[in-house]
This record gives C-alpha cells, sequence and structure tokens, in this order.
C-alpha cells in the first residue's frame, strides 16, 4: 500500500539529485555538441557546461543558483488511496529538500499582491494524473525563472498549420533565446485546450534527449523546427554558434475543430529534473 | 573573442568602461549582487537620499546565489536575465554604475544608457553557477536582508569569466556574434493546402 510519505520521501530525493547532478541524456548531448559545434566561443562555453557539471557533482552543490520552481507531477496508480495529507507531505518534502541541499528559495506568496518570498520554497506546483493498476511514478522538475520567461503559448488559427507552428517556436527562441542559457531544449505541445497546452509543452521536456517523437511525421517535424533553431546563429551561450538548441521534443494532442494551441516550453543548459518509480 | 584581459577593480574601473564590445575579461574585485526586487529598493532609496552604499564607479552583477557550501561562501552563482533589468539601468548609470553583468539581450535604452554614461555591459553564462561559484571569494550581505536570495550582497570576485556584450559605444556582441553564425534555410517543405 502506497503512503503519502514514501510519494515525499521520492520527491525529497528526485530534488536533491537533480538540483546537483546534469541529466545523462543532457550531458551526452552536450559531449557530442562539443564536437559538432564549428563555433570556437560556442565550444568554449560547452566544455564550461560539461565542468560544471563535474564540479556540482563532485562538491554537490547546484548545478545553477536559480534551483526553480518546483514542479511535482506524480503519476499515481489508480488503485492507491496515498491518504489525505498527500499535499501538504509533499511541500513538507520541498522545504526540506531545499533546506537540506543548501538550494535557493525562490517562491513568493503572490504574484500580484505579495512578493514576500515564502522562504521555504513552497507551494510545490503539483499534478496528480491517475493510471491503471498500483504504484507510483514521481516526476520532479526544478524549472528556472530565466528560460520559463522565455516560454510562451499562443491560440494560432488552424489555417497557420505547421508552418505556423514551427515559425512560432522559431520565432520564439529568436526573441528569447540568448535570455534563456543555450543550448536549449525545446518543449512543444500543439494541441489540447488554453489551459493543458502549456503542460504538454512542459512534459515534452521529461523525454530523453535524443529520443525522436514515436509518430515518425512528428518526428519529422521536430527535425525541421530544429534545423530552422540552429540556423538563427544564437549558438551556446548566446555566443554565437550552430547549438543553439539540443533537441526539440514535440507533443502532440487531440483538440477543437477552431483551434490550434502551441505552447514551447524552453529548456535550459543545466535543464534539471528526476524521476522515481515506486512499486 | 581574444584571449581574455585581467581586470581588477577598482584600480581598473576606467579601463573597464573603455573595453571594446566582444572583449573576453576575467574580472576580479568587489562587485554587488542586485536581483529585481533588489532594484525596487535600490531606487527607491536613491531618490530617499539614501543609498545604501555609494554606486559611483561600481559593478552590479544580477545575480542570486545559492547558500554557502563546499568550503566556499556561496554555492552556486550565476547571471540572472538583464532585461528585466532593463527599466532602471540608465538611472543606475546616471548614478555613476560603471558596468552590469548579466546574460542576454537587453534593450536599445540600456544601449544608449551605456553611450551616454560611458559604462558597459558585461555578459557570462548562465547555467554554470557551480563553475563560476569557484571564481567567488567573499560573499556578505550588505543590505535588504529581508529579500532573502535578493538581498544586495557584496562580493569579492577572482577571475570571474565575462565578456563586454555592450560598450561605451553601444555595441552590442549578441548581435554581432549572432551575425557571423546566422545562415538561411532553403524555403520550408511544400505542404499543399493544409486539411481544414
Amino acid at each position: 500500500m502506497l503512503t503519502s510519505g514514501a510519494i515525499a520521501g521520492a520527491v525529497r530525493s528526485a530534488i536533491a539529485e537533480a538540483a546537483t547532478t546534469l541529466r545523462a541524456d543532457v550531458y551526452r548531448a552536450m559531449e557530442r555538441a562539443w564536437v559538432e559545434e564549428p563555433s570556437p566561443s560556442g565550444r568554449d562555453v560547452l566544455s564550461r557546461i560539461l565542468e560544471n557539471a563535474r564540479i556540482a557533482g563532485r562538491d554537490r552543490v547546484p548545478l545553477c543558483q536559480d534551483t526553480g520552481t518546483t514542479w511535482v507531477w506524480v503519476e499515481l496508480g489508480a488503485e492507491e488511496c496515498p491518504g489525505s495529507d498527500l499535499l501538504a507531505a509533499i511541500d513538507d518534502a520541498v522545504a526540506q529538500a531545499y533546506r537540506e541541499g543548501g538550494l535557493r528559495m525562490s517562491v513568493l506568496r503572490d504574484a500580484l499582491v505579495d512578493r514576500a518570498n515564502t522562504g521555504d520554497n513552497t507551494p510545490a506546483f503539483l499534478d496528480v494524473t491517475l493510471r491503471p493498476g498500483t504504484g507510483a511514478t514521481v516526476h520532479v522538475m526544478l524549472k528556472g525563472g530565466g528560460s520559463d520567461n522565455a516560454s510562451a503559448l499562443g491560440m494560432l488559427e488552424p489555417a497557420a498549420g505547421m508552418e505556423g507552428v514551427k515559425r512560432f517556436v522559431v520565432d520564439r527562441v529568436s526573441a528569447k533565446g540568448s535570455c534563456a542559457c543555450p543550448p536549449l531544449v525545446l518543449g512543444v505541445g500543439v494541441g489540447g485546450t488554453f489551459d493543458s497546452v502549456g503542460k504538454l509543452a512542459k512534459k515534452a521536456l521529461l523525454r530523453s534527449v535524443g529520443t525522436p517523437a514515436s509518430d515518425p511525421r512528428v518526428a519529422a517535424f521536430e527535425a525541421e523546427v530544429l534545423e530552422a533553431v540552429n540556423a538563427l546563429g544564437i549558438g551556446p551561450g548566446g555566443l554565437g554558434g550552430r547549438t543553439t538548441a539540443l533537441a526539440v521534443h514535440v507533443v502532440t494532442a487531440p483538440c477543437h475543430i477552431a483551434a490550434l494551441p502551441v505552447a514551447v516550453n524552453l529548456g535550459c543548459s543545466a535543464m534539471r529534473s528526476a524521476t522515481v518509480e515506486i512499486a | 573573442m581574444s584571449d581574455p584581459v585581467r581586470i581588477t577593480i577598482p584600480g581598473d574601473t576606467a579601463m573597464l568602461r573603455g573595453l571594446p564590445a566582444g572583449t573576453a575579461v576575467l574580472l576580479s574585485g568587489p562587485v554587488y549582487t542586485a536581483r529585481d526586487a533588489t532594484h525596487v529598493r535600490l531606487v527607491t532609496d536613491i531618490e530617499a537620499g539614501t543609498p545604501p552604499l555609494d554606486l559611483r564607479e561600481q559593478v552590479l552583477f544580477y545575480a542570486g546565489p545559492t547558500p554557502a557550501a563546499a568550503g566556499r561562501p556561496v554555492g552556486s552563482v550565476g547571471p540572472t536575465t538583464a532585461s528585466r533589468m532593463d527599466a532602471w539601468t540608465p538611472q543606475l548609470h546616471a548614478a555613476g554604475v560603471a558596468a552590469t553583468i548579466g546574460k542576454g539581450v537587453r534593450s536599445a535604452a540600456v544601449r544608449e544608457a551605456c553611450v551616454a554614461d560611458h559604462a558597459v555591459y558585461l555578459a557570462t553564462v548562465g547555467g554554470i553557477a557551480a563553475l563560476l561559484a569557484t571564481c567567488v571569494r567573499t560573499a556578505e550581505t550588505v543590505a535588504y536582508a529581508d529579500l532573502g536570495a535578493e538581498a544586495l550582497v557584496r562580493m569579492e570576485l577572482d577571475d570571474l569569466p565575462v565578456w563586454v556584450a555592450i560598450d561605451a559605444a553601444g555595441v552590442d556582441w549578441y548581435e554581432q556574434a549572432r551575425a557571423k553564425w546566422v545562415r538561411e534555410l532553403p524555403p520550408s517543405p511544400d505542404r499543399g493546402v493544409e486539411p481544414r
């Protein structure tokens, strides 16, 4: 029987892991980019990103000083009933992990009327979804403000088509890419509704870098957008080069006959997430 | 970009103000951290005639570090997006600030302020904060401690790698660097008429 304590424990260990460890898939993609990047300044930035990952891992210090908002996504087996204290247990886990890990407290009480720091990085930004069976998969993402600010959501008209979606993504990276710590991973959501398309984009960042979408039509579109983004010239650190993004991950969904919702969530060079499976 | 120039402030501040865009710099000496909320306080206090420090010839670092760790005064520290501070930057340069350190492109107003007040915008790489923290010798909160991560902290730097992103002639290195690597792609594949 899965308890709220077990889920909170997974959240705590995932935060510690994510804050100090560059995802293995991202590290490998950076190494590959270092080999392929023709810009000397770009290569220099890539080598520093790799060195940073080694220092953070060795000294157990955060990869980036912006240790982010804490997004927790629990995919919960529908047969489980972890208890009514789940939300409080997750917030407690966030506060404890940020305090123990020496992470930065970056959450305010209210965006509009009370911009005072909560002091413990709570509340967590939490999603719970159900799946068949037992157990749970706990995803944690520490999302930096710079890359989230550079993200965007648009309700396109269907006539805009694939070309419109591509232009939306490329224009956003062109305008904001240098502020979001490139090389980037672009999470792109297409479809759903106004409120859900942003979540598609964010979830797309969880996919392993180097793994294309399973639908070959979507995979071809990902490659096309990546080529266009990497023609922008922004490069690693914004210092010029070919590697503005490591990957484009597109997640699609059904939508209304009148709609073409699109969202792009920029993942930075220190994109941090961890996933814990609880049997 | 050329081999880096070693600059130690305050002694070399006049030299720093005159460096051309694209110059790589290893920066040493005292800087003051200031993010969004810090700027709000700073500008309010300047207007009230009670600034927490004399800003003339100082360098502001757009950063909010993590707590001390691994035997270092800060665990991790790196630049935050500079454009969020654009609204206040002309006023701070007019008050004597010699340079700012951040990441990302900035507004035309900041370029004009750099020209008007002979100041520079220095950029560094975001997302390598464990590495940059090894360039911080001391960190001491001097004002606005209640802001937590946004407190005004005096940091003594030792060879922080930065580059001149906007110089006192208004040249923008982000634009220049990008122009060298941008390329035209052939038109998108013809998808015909999209199904409606």
